[in-house]
């Protein structure tokens, strides 16, 4: 055990020392054995003390410094400015003097290349990017490594070649760019949501102004380092740190053609009043309170994998978590004994070690929150289960949890907790499984498992959500629109489709 | 204006103009009516004044049609598109008529009128089964997966239908809505009101599922706020309106996410455009949901 794990035990519910064997042949996971320290160096990262803004190409200082801390340590990185309304507007109108200026007229070849270094430049710089994304957002470095930064630079790298080629994504309708794009990005995939802003923004010949999240800001001020160095216009991509205020007025700023977010549903609805009546175009990518449908003649052993990955990846700080297990009745008990087996082999701790599969929750606030909802669970009359293992005593963490006999009407069905939180449910028939299914207001993502084909291609269509995983579950790809129904919001990011929201076509 | 004397021959027996919910023609629940007079200022009928409640009802219809019509084969609507075609050709001289007496078009613009929103229609029907084709997308993703994009209908779409072109510019909104499979409520507050009860009718001879298409008639100022804040409202469309209007809209569809979509609605000879059809008016309408599946043994 690392030096930041004691022995003590630090498990949510204090009764279970080890999982019981699912039958007296199974074999005993958890704790049993000890893993030597595997961690990731981060010697080579670059810190600065104090970060301020990026503006007109351009890395500003800033006020109102605020510090971003390693949620796994709770020690202070850096320190952040908070950009006010003044300095948003400087950030806007850089944008939109870039925009006139350089890269409105500029021709899509050449628009291409610029994108196309970003993207080099990103996987030049992987490992350092990798390590400062698990520093300050407390995911595995396993994740940020192998998902985040490959298909961040993967993103730029597709958008890129459509910079040149718009008239052939909507044929007959003389695509062209709108203006300049306000962004605002959330905590969870801090430098991947940049690269789904700025990518397609840029393809179609749009200028920035992104804004990340408060708790996150250290891979989008490389980023801008990345930009800067790439010679890339100035202006044409600025970046602001703050919070919700600087959000606010960068949403509400009068230059701002396009505006996208990524976040909470509460947040998106608070936007899209704010400029209602407004010129502003939007799309909005929300909350979510995914279904993840069990059939019994699934292959379990793959589903179970599919659950893990579905609700423990990234700590469930995901919009399109499989946050809700629906699972056939005949084989409920045998999925759910299966599923603990699994989830008592996960390795809750230090991010920065290379076995770790989950990590520390991004800050204390979304603890809270998590704790709130389970304890709410725990009230509503759930049965909760959390795995035994041991938690590092300083930095957010929570343990992977299920709840059984979760009705639809409890909180922890419903809302989006964001967390590793799984609430199970059960049905009989397939008709009974799209039903719960769609019973939220959500409708970002659903799974299926079975191994009838036909099966999965009708509940594929029932489904009232943007992605639907057939056998797998949170995949993701440049070249595949993602994106919500409902209140999960509206536009696609990725593939063809995520050019659009920021085009004007006739 | 004064009554007229009485004719030689025989009276004729004038039409009650009702609203349209659920395939039947109710009378507003509120008892409330709008006369319509001619382009001289003649009386022509009552038209109901459509309330809250008719709202209501009519999402309620539109959300029970919505299933099975999307769930029909794109083939199948299509036909169905084309049907209204046929019915609306056939009943063509009502609709002339109409646009003269009642919007002082005259005759020739009535007859190009009648001819656009006919060909017009005829033109959606054709997408039904090719918009998915032209919008969807087979995804090159770089792991093992298959990987398709394909639009589905967003659900139930409330249309504030234009004011502008009576016929026409009625035809062009409610087409691109229901073709992808949406069911729509069409709240019509124009100067020829009995016309889109007229279209009714047609549409109800189309073997068009009744609640697939709900008109009513009354006044788009008193209806709009219920509009935006029916939570089992998926998406607007509006055309035209003041400013202090859209924002109103949009601000209260804000709560449950509505996709609120403005449009123009220019004079009634741009209407007949070929511009104002395009398959990408039915695309703020669809949802595109993206499917994944491993390839592999």
């Amino acid at each position: 055990m690392s030096a930041a794990v004691t022995e003590e035990t630090r498990t949510e519910t204090e009764s279970q020392a080890h999982a019981a064997p699912a039958s007296p042949r199974a074999l005993l996971f958890g704790d049993l054995w000890e893993y030597a320290p595997a961690p990731e160096s981060k010697d080579h990262v670059r810190v600065r003390s104090r970060y301020g803004h990026f503006i007109g190409g351009e890395l500003v200082d800033g006020d109102n410094y605020f510090p971003t801390i390693n949620p796994a340590t709770e020690e202070v990185l850096a320190e952040v400015a908070a950009a006010d309304e003044a300095t948003v507007d400087r950030a806007v109108q850089a944008a939109r003097q870039a925009y006139d200026k350089y890269w409105k007229g500029m021709k899509g070849a050449e628009r291409a290349k610029y994108i196309y270094r970003i993207a080099r430049m990103i996987q030049d710089r992987a490992r350092e990017l990798a390590v400062l994304e698990t520093l300050d957002g407390g995911k595995p470095i396993r994740e940020s490594r192998d998902i985040d930064v490959p298909l961040a630079a993967a993103h730029f790298m597709y958008y890129a070649g459509w910079a040149d080629k718009l008239e052939y994504a909507f044929p007959g309708t003389n695509p062209a760019p709108l203006g300049v794009a306000g962004q605002v990005i959330p905590w969870n995939f801090p430098l991947l949501m940049a690269a789904w802003k700025i990518a397609p923004a840029l393809a179609t010949g749009n200028t920035v102004v992104l804004k990340p999240a408060e708790t996150t800001p250290l891979t989008a001020m490389k980023l801008a380092e990345i930009l800067q160095e790439a010679d890339l216009p100035p202006g044409v991509v600025n970046i602001i740190n703050g919070a919700g205020a600087t959000g606010a007025a960068l949403v509400n700023h009068p230059d701002i053609d396009k505006v996208a977010f990524t976040g909470s549903t509460h947040i998106g609805k608070l936007i899209q009043r704010t400029i209602a009546g407004t010129r502003k175009r939007l799309t909005l990518e929300l909350g979510g309170k995914g279904a993840n449908i069990i059939f019994a003649d699934a292959a379990l052993d793959q589903a179970v994998e599919g659950i893990v990955n579905g609700i423990f990846f990234n700590q469930g700080h995901v919009c399109c978590a499989g946050s809700r297990l629906i699972v056939q009745e005949s084989v409920v008990d045998e999925v759910v004994a299966r599923l603990k087996d699994r989830m008592a082999t996960l390795r809750v701790g230090d991010p920065m070690d290379k076995n770790t599969d989950i990590g520390a929750i991004n800050s204390k606030m979304q603890l809270d929150k998590i704790r709130g909802l389970v304890a709410a669970g725990e009230e509503e009359g759930g049965e909760r289960w959390s795995t035994p293992c041991r938690l590092p005593e300083r930095g957010f963490f929570f343990p992977p949890t299920f709840f059984t006999g979760v009705t639809q009407a409890h909180r922890i069905a419903q809302e989006e907790i964001f967390g590793p939180v799984l609430s199970i449910l059960t049905f009989r028939t397939p008709e009974e499984a799209v039903e719960k299914a769609n019973n939220t207001p959500y409708g970002l993502s659903t799974g299926v498992w079975t191994d009838k084909g036909a099966k999965l291609f009708k509940l594929a269509g029932a489904v009232r959500t943007g992605v639907v995983w057939g056998n797998t579950f949170n995949k993701f790809d440049p070249a595949s629109p993602f994106g919500g129904f409902k209140e999960s919001g509206f536009g696609r990011e990725g593939g063809r489709h995520g050019l659009l929201p920021y085009l004007e076509v006739k | 204006m004064a009554a007229k004397a009485p004719a030689a021959g025989r009276i004729g027996v004038r039409k009650s103009y009702k609203l349209f919910i659920g395939g039947a023609f109710p009378r507003t629940e509120s008892g409330r009516y709008l006369s319509v007079q001619d382009a001289k200022g003649a009386f022509v009928a009552d038209i109901s004044r459509a309330s809250r409640k008719d709202l209501r009802e009519a999402v309620l219809a539109a959300r029970k049609a919505f299933g099975g019509w999307s769930k029909r084969t794109a083939f199948n609507r299509g036909q169905i598109l084309y049907r209204m075609a046929e019915m609306l050709e056939a009943r063509r001289a009502i609709f002339e008529r109409g646009l003269v007496e009642l919007a002082g078009y005259s005759p020739k613009a009535a007859t190009a009128e009648v001819d656009c929103a006919i060909d017009r229609v005829v033109w959606y029907s054709g997408w039904a089964d090719k918009f998915t084709q032209v919008f969807g997308s087979t995804n090159p993703v770089a792991a093992p997966y298959f990987n398709f994009s394909s639009p589905e209908p967003v659900g139930v779409v409330t249309v504030l239908a234009p004011q502008n072109a009576p016929l026409a510019g009625l035809v062009s909104a409610i087409l691109p809505v229901i073709v992808s499979g949406n069911a729509a409520i069409v709240v019509v507050d124009s100067a020829a009101p009995t016309l889109a009860i007229e279209l009714a009718e047609v549409l109800a001879t189309s073997d068009l599922p009744g609640g697939v298409v709900n008109i009513l008639t009354g006044q788009r100022a008193e209806l709009l706020g219920h509009v935006g804040s029916h939570a089992d409202i998926d998406a607007v469309l509006c055309f035209g309106g003041q400013d202090g209007q859209r924002k109103a809209l949009a601000t209260a569809g804000a709560e449950s996410v509505k996709r609120v979509h403005f449009m123009d609605d220019p004079d009634a000879p741009r209407w007949l455009g070929d511009d104002m059809q395009s398959p990408y008016w039915i695309l703020p309408f669809v949802e595109l949901k993206t499917a994944w599946h491993p390839i592999g043994a």
